[in-house]
């Protein structure tokens, strides 16, 4: 996501009113037809000319999914969703397989640099020196574009679409897709493996710290349509990178379904930081419309002293379910998550993580901050568990939430199981309001009430915030300010 | 300046100030006194509009506009300022941070630029220096683990940066030791100006001998009941309250 200077000025500058990023991209697509079946699996494979194990994968994995149903253990409420009535493929007409730059549709291009990212290399490179991010850009289902692609090739580092990963490198995909989200994993997920259309693929060659930051982000635009991306992250032995991921989407009556899945796969003393700023349309303040944002993220640190760290600053969809977690297979691996999460108006928002501590001195820390405002509904769920052989397993968890207002809620459902007795797990957990008091003293200082909570907030979810990348920083403090409007009074 | 005329103000239903007139002109400082519980803070909240501090009837004017209708932010951006009797923690937000969003809200609400960066730094570290306010109090989130003087210590210093043209300080000498006093009221003494009035709350005469009041109000049961110069601050050092609690009863 757009992590140079000029984003950052475009973002200071963005007034402060609604949903900015609700407009419509006015641009031809081609769409598989409605519904889901076997030949619309055979569709999208084929559109992208896949190779025929990976036909098999996806078709294997619809079979599967038709045998499943849909969680209901989260806390959220929405209508059934008829799977039936929705597109699972639909690409820009002008172009269907990643290109050059120049052959992207001008129009794409203007979206993207309305929404802040710059995707021309040349202007991208007019940011802060040493502060360049790789973008690859994902409209609805497709790829449109990847920078810097030929530099970071240099050091060897592969990132491109996934669609595109699968003809130059098939042998890497094939080696570690779905080994951390198993096709079987849970109804969203398995929906995922059946019918993604894109995403990003990155692998960082032993021993290679990577140039710079990786980016993806993700934009649906077309009506109807799921957006299901499929993100594959391999960390080789000591070599690390830093990726950040932003979403957003036209203000639409209909709810829109996001299911996406992430793997992460950290070897021997590489490290992953993985960073999401999740903007996705909200809904309206009555909760009509929004993206349902069902999404499988998960990091195995495979390897030994290997590491993950998941920060995520979560300001939009109507609904989110979403729980990045960490495997701790290797000895000495580290799992971190770090989150913000803000609900208004009427969102609902399940999420949380899973520290699955498998190796010897594996450790893992959770700081997760909730924020609830409006009628919204904000609970944090996270696992902490410690298997047989997990020697001096250690987890730390502060989880805080703040309520703002008295029609939100706040809940905190922790698991923690510990089947070694040497393992360790701590766990903080607060509830707050914002007090009378507070706001008072902070008007009384000139600021207005919205100003007030905005900043109050801030200084409450502080410790997270000092964890993104810091022009990531600015952006997501700003984004806290806009989707708290209308939460006093 | 400031204009309060036959004040009723009711909090939770209870009325406090009970017909409290008190007028103070530009360049005077007025100090209040009162025992504890006569509704010496009430008035000051009342003054600065906060929320749940009804007032039921009687005005409040700041240089011949009245305040009633105005949020809280606007009075401040009209230049009032309250120094709190028990100023608040915002943690996680450094005492930097907050005073320039301050600054900068006040000033926004006032059609000004906002002030730059660096002029805004220097600011801040020369009125710090002047109090005694060292910097690495700046970096640390807002009164978080401030003893009760150093908490005191901020509100001058966000007054002598705010530059308001009206403020009260509500007890703004209780906590402190005679050093920090002498400090905080050098602050006062500072900004005291032909267009600047003040309105000091305090229980002891011990403030007033630095920051010498022009005129002294006994503020008894959500009423002024006696008003003079300095040397009434004299009398109820020597004689307590008894007098005009009794009255006032
Ligand atoms: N929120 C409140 N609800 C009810 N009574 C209050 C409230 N706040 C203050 N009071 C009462 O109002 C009176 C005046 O309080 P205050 O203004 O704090 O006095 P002072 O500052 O002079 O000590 C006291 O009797 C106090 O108990
Ligand atoms: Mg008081």
């Amino acid at each position: 996501m757009a992590a140079i200077q000029e984003t950052v000025d475009r973002v200071k500058s963005v007034d402060v009113d609604a949903y900015k990023y609700g407009f419509v991209t006015d641009i031809e697509s081609e769409k598989a037809p409605k519904g889901l079946n076997e030949d619309i699996v055979r569709y999208i494979s084929g559109r992208k000319s896949e190779p025929e194990w990976m036909t098999q994968w996806r078709l294997d994995a619809y079979q599967r999914w038709l045998t499943m149903t849909e969680p209901k253990w989260a806390r959220v409420d929405y209508p059934p969703i008829d799977f039936q009535d929705l597109y699972y493929y639909s690409a820009p007409k002008s172009m269907s397989g990643p290109q050059s730059l120049d052959e992207v549709d001008p129009e794409i291009l203007k979206t993207y640099d309305k929404l802040g990212i710059p995707l021309r290399e040349r202007e991208a490179l007019l940011g802060i020196p040493g502060n360049r991010v790789a973008v690859d850009a994902v409209f609805d289902s497709v790829s449109v574009a990847t920078t810097f692609k030929a530099e970071l090739a240099k050091s060897g580092v592969i990132f491109c679409p996934i669609s595109e990963a699968l003809q130059s490198h098939p042998e890497l995909v094939r080696q570690y897709l779905g080994t951390v989200v198993p096709v079987t994993d849970n109804f969203y997920a398995t929906l995922n493996s059946a019918v993604f259309s894109d995403g990003s693929f990155v692998y960082i060659p032993p021993g290679v710290r990577c140039p710079m930051e990786l980016s993806t982000y993700f934009r649906i635009n077309e009506r109807n349509t799921g957006q299901f991306e499929r993100t594959l992250i391999i960390a080789d032995k000591g070599s690390y990178v830093s990726y950040l991921e932003g979403c957003t989407a036209p203000m639409r009556d209909e709810n829109q379904l996001h299911a996406a899945v992430v793997e992460l796969i950290a070897l021997d003393d590489a490290e992953i930081k993985y960073s999401t700023v999740q903007n996705w349309y909200p809904g309206d303040s009555d909760g009509k419309g929004g993206i349902y944002n069902f999404v499988t993220k998960r990091g195995d640190c495979r390897g030994a002293r290997s590491k993950i760290s998941w920060t995520q600053v979560e300001t939009g969809s109507s609904i989110t379910w979403k729980y990045p977690s960490c495997i701790l297979r290797g000895d000495d691996s580290r799992g971190e998550f770090y989150s913000i999460a803000i609900s208004n108006g009427k969102q609902q928002v399940d999420s949380g993580t899973k520290m699955l501590h498998l190796g010897k001195n594996t450790s893992s820390r959770i700081i997760s901050k909730g924020i609830s405002a409006g009628r919204s509904n904000n609970t944090y769920r996270g696992q902490v568990f410690a298997h047989r052989k997990a020697q001096n397993a250690r987890n730390f968890t502060n989880c805080d939430s703040l309520l703002i207002g008295q029609q939100c809620g706040a809940h905190t459902i922790p698991y923690i199981e510990s089947r070694n007795a040497s393992a360790v797990f701590e766990h903080e957990a607060t509830t707050s309001k914002i007090s009378e008091d507070q706001l008072f003293y902070c008007m009384q200082r000139g600021l207005s009430g919205e100003e007030a909570t905005a900043l109050i907030v801030n200084g409450f979810v502080r410790d997270v915030l000092q964890q993104l990348p810091m022009e990531f920083a600015v952006e997501a403090q700003k984004l806290i300010a806009v989707s708290l409007e209308g939460s006093v009074g | 300046m400031l204009k309060i005329e036959n004040l009723h103000a009711r909090v939770d239903d209870k009325e406090i100030l009970k017909g409290l007139s008190l007028s103070v002109k530009a360049g005077e400082v007025a100090a209040i006194m009162g025992p504890n519980g006569s509704g010496k803070s009430t008035l000051s909240y009342a003054v600065a509009g906060r929320e749940g501090y009804e007032v039921t009837d009687g005005s409040i004017s700041l240089n011949g506009e009245s305040l009633l209708d105005m949020e809280a932010n606007e009075r401040a951006a009209k230049g009032l300022f309250l120094a709190f009797q028990y100023p608040l923690e915002i943690p996680g937000v450094t005492t930097m941070t907050f005073l320039k969003a301050a600054m900068n809200a006040q000033r926004k609400q006032r059609g000004e630029a906002e002030m730059s960066t660096p002029d805004f730094i220097k600011t801040v570290r020369t009125a710090a220096d002047k109090l005694g306010i060292k910097q690495d109090f700046l970096r640390r989130p807002l009164n978080v683990g401030f003893s009760g003087g150093e908490k005191k210590r901020m509100e001058v210093l966000q007054m002598m940066l705010l530059q308001p043209r009206f403020a009260i300080l509500d007890e703004t000498d209780s906590g402190l030791d005679i050093d920090a006093l002498r400090i905080v009221a050098e602050g006062v003494n500072a900004l005291r100006s032909p267009d600047r009035g003040f309105l000091v709350i305090t229980h002891y005469q011990r403030l007033l001998d630095y920051i010498k009041p022009d005129s002294v109000h006994v503020l008894s049961a959500g009423r002024i009941v006696k008003s003079g110069g300095p040397e009434l601050a004299h009398e109820l050092e020597r004689n307590g309250y008894r007098d005009y609690v009794a009255d006032a009863a």
